[in-house]
């Protein structure tokens, strides 16, 4: 049994539709426990008081937002390439969570950022390229929205897909030249940040375990969501279709 | 292809073609920007290789819009589409008469008002030299934009917040080196990204306008 | 040297409009398709041409010999009726635009811009185009619209020519061009929608 099965969207709705009531628990299982813990039984930061539990949103979110066009960028070429309707839709559906996540990010950055730094934004290369990944996300929802036909729109969002992804990146380089900045280096992967050895930049390891929950919670909410909207857009397909077909018979 | 660069270039001089609106935007941006910021000349100073460089990336797409969109209008797409010349050179020759009718005289004209911003003597000559490397690779980027939004009715706007984001390593890069320039920094690392940024535009960005019009032409 | 088109299936817009069409078009043939508005000549036209590509089935023989002729013209208003013939001629590295503006009778407006044309005059001058190609397979997609009877038959004696000279024409119109040619109904290719039940990942 292949992989490729579920690309045919009545089976993909199936068996969404089978998994999404486990998603949706553990998803809302995993965000509650992580930021109840994390809130309420880990202790302040030595340096950053009880502000630092914003890191249980804005990490995730963060990592979410990046990870979702990279996922995007994975769907829209398995379209190109393979063909696949529920591939183009599933970017289609994962497109304006990334938004939102970049949103978030962005926010609770702010928050954040407004008693650590006393700023509510800095130029920062890392604040910056996230404003950059929304305009990104922007312009790829309007395409979607502006074209009429659903073959050409997928097709054509993914080729804007394909090369933001490279001037993005490039973005992100240029971003760092132009302004080395306030913001930490990346919290999680590093090896010193999970056994503790560096607690003076890195997360310290008491908020470790809250923040992983916090992240796998905040993945499969995505999952589900995505899963969810690709049912969504696959109807929405399907109705379209039907209604234009009763054009062609009228 | 030498026949589709001289027609459109002679298009583009022909009544109505368009030829010299960017330059006048161009020229009514750089005059706004001290009627707005104020006119003390060390502040102009500081920021004039930034408000040329934005001046003339906002003049190249200004002008995005009659790049493929009238050529689609009136069919010539289609027809080029079917002719012997592979729709990637046709695309490639787009791009470089739109250089040539917009991006070359941005390059030229914007000396002459870095004068009207008090841009300081050594920043001339690298305001010039990052704007001849940069403008083609706006040109086409640009052509990719006006690609991908050919069949849609008002295009315009939403070529525009397609492209931008495309422009920006461009215009960070761009703007960086006739920033550097001008106060006489170290200007390498910034000169070879946005030579690399264009000449890697140039090479590669074709194939993918090509292909976008061909979905839009289907 | 001929066009053969096998079990085509061609769709608009996502939606199949004609299916299992086959036909060959020899060297020195005409073939007129006919059937009612909507039912998917311009997108099997467009098909053959090779600017869409087809649901399923084969177009063959086809590859840098055909001349397509749409709905628009690609003329430029702002040029001469010299100067964009000679631009098609030049793209197309073929031909002589004087036998092509004689053949329509554009000589005497050879200097005026195009913008300045009738809408008759327009349309001879994007028949014209075709004779500067140089291709043999003429691909028409109502050619006749806003021509006059002289006209009509200025354009049927250009193709009557041009399958003298072994080319080979296909031609969607109404209208009788008094060609000895074959007609094809495409009314009786019209594509059956498949069972409704049946919804694969073309959504139909």
């Amino acid at each position: 049994m292949s992989i490729w099965e579920y690309a045919n969207p009545k089976k993909f709705i199936t068996t969404t539709e089978r998994v999404l009531p486990v998603l949706w628990a553990a998803a809302a299982i995993s965000i509650g426990v992580g930021l109840v813990w994390g809130f309420f039984f880990t202790g302040d930061d030595y340096r950053q008081g009880s502000t630092v539990k914003i890191i249980y949103l804005h990490v995730p979110s963060a990592m979410l937002a990046i990870n979702i066009w990279v996922m995007m960028l994975a769907t829209s070429l398995v379209w190109l390439v393979r063909r696949h309707h529920v591939s183009a839709l599933a970017a289609r559906a994962a497109a304006p969570i990334g938004m939102i996540m970049t949103l978030i990010a962005l926010a609770t950055g702010a928050i954040w950022g407004q008693p650590m730094w006393g700023t509510w934004w800095v130029w920062d290369p890392r604040l910056t390229s996230f404003l950059i990944l929304f305009l990104f996300y922007l312009g790829y929802i309007a395409l979607w929205e502006a074209i009429e036909d659903p073959d050409t729109a997928a097709d054509l969002t993914s080729f804007l897909c394909l090369v933001g992804s490279v001037f993005a990146l490039l973005s992100r380089y240029a971003v760092n030249f132009w302004n080395q900045g306030l913001h930490q280096g990346a919290s999680i992967m590093r090896a010193e940040a999970v056994i503790g050895t560096d607690t003076e930049e890195k997360v310290s390891n008491i908020f470790f375990y809250p923040l992983m929950l916090c992240i796998v919670g905040f993945v499969l909410l995505f999952v589900a969501l995505v899963f969810y909207r690709t049912g969504t857009e696959i109807r929405a397909r399907r109705i379209k279709a039907l209604m234009a077909r009763e054009r062609v018979e009228a | 292809m030498i026949a589709l660069l001289m027609r459109d270039l002679r298009l583009a001089l022909r009544a109505g073609g368009g030829f010299g609106l960017g330059l006048a935007f161009f020229l009514i941006v750089t005059v706004m920007v001290p009627l707005s910021v104020g006119p003390q000349p060390a502040l102009l100073a500081s920021i004039a290789p930034g408000v040329l460089w934005l001046g003339a990336l906002l003049a190249c797409l200004l002008s995005l819009d009659r790049l493929l969109a009238l050529d689609w209008e009136d069919g010539s797409l289609d027809l080029l589409a079917t002719a012997p010349l592979p729709l990637e050179s046709v695309v490639s020759v787009k791009a470089l008469a739109h250089w040539i009718t917009t991006g070359l005289p941005l390059v030229l004209a914007a000396p002459v008002l870095g004068v009207l911003l008090n841009l300081p003597v050594s920043g001339f000559k690298w305001v010039v030299i990052s704007l001849l490397l940069g403008t083609p690779a706006l040109s086409v980027i640009g052509t990719f934009g006006a690609a991908l939004t050919v069949g849609l009715k008002r295009g315009g706007l939403l070529m525009s917040l397609l492209v931008m984001p495309l422009y920006l390593p461009t215009l960070i890069f761009g703007a960086e080196v006739a920033r550097r320039g001008a106060v006489g920094m170290e200007i390498q690392t910034p000169l070879l990204m946005l030579a690399g940024i264009s000449a890697a535009s140039i090479a590669l960005l074709p194939f993918a306008s090509a292909a976008v019009l061909r979905i839009n032409l289907r | 040297m001929s066009l053969r088109i096998t079990d085509l299936c061609i769709a608009r817009g996502g939606i199949p409009v004609l299916e299992g069409l086959s036909f060959e078009l020899a060297a020195g043939q005409a073939l007129i398709l006919r059937g009612p508005n909507g039912i998917g000549k311009t997108t099997l036209l467009r098909t053959v041409a090779g600017l869409q590509p087809p649901i399923s089935g084969i177009v063959e023989g086809g590859e840098d010999l055909i001349a397509y002729a749409g709905h628009s013209d690609g003329i430029k208003p702002t040029l001469t009726v010299t100067e964009n013939l000679s631009f098609w001629a030049n793209v197309f590295g073929a031909g002589s635009i004087a036998t092509a503006l004689k053949a329509f009778d554009l000589e005497t407006l050879q200097d005026r811009p195009a913008g300045a044309l009738s809408a008759g005059q327009k349309r001879r001058l994007g028949l014209s185009r075709l004779l500067v190609t140089g291709r043999p397979i003429w691909i028409l997609d109502e050619p006749t619209v806003s021509l006059d009877v002289k006209s009509v038959a200025m354009f049927a004696d250009a193709v009557r020519a041009h399958l003298g000279q072994g080319g080979s024409a296909l031609i969607a119109t109404h209208i009788d061009l008094g060609l000895d040619s074959e007609v094809l109904e495409v009314g009786p290719y019209k594509a059956k929608p498949p069972a409704i039940e049946d919804f694969d990942g073309g959504f139909l």
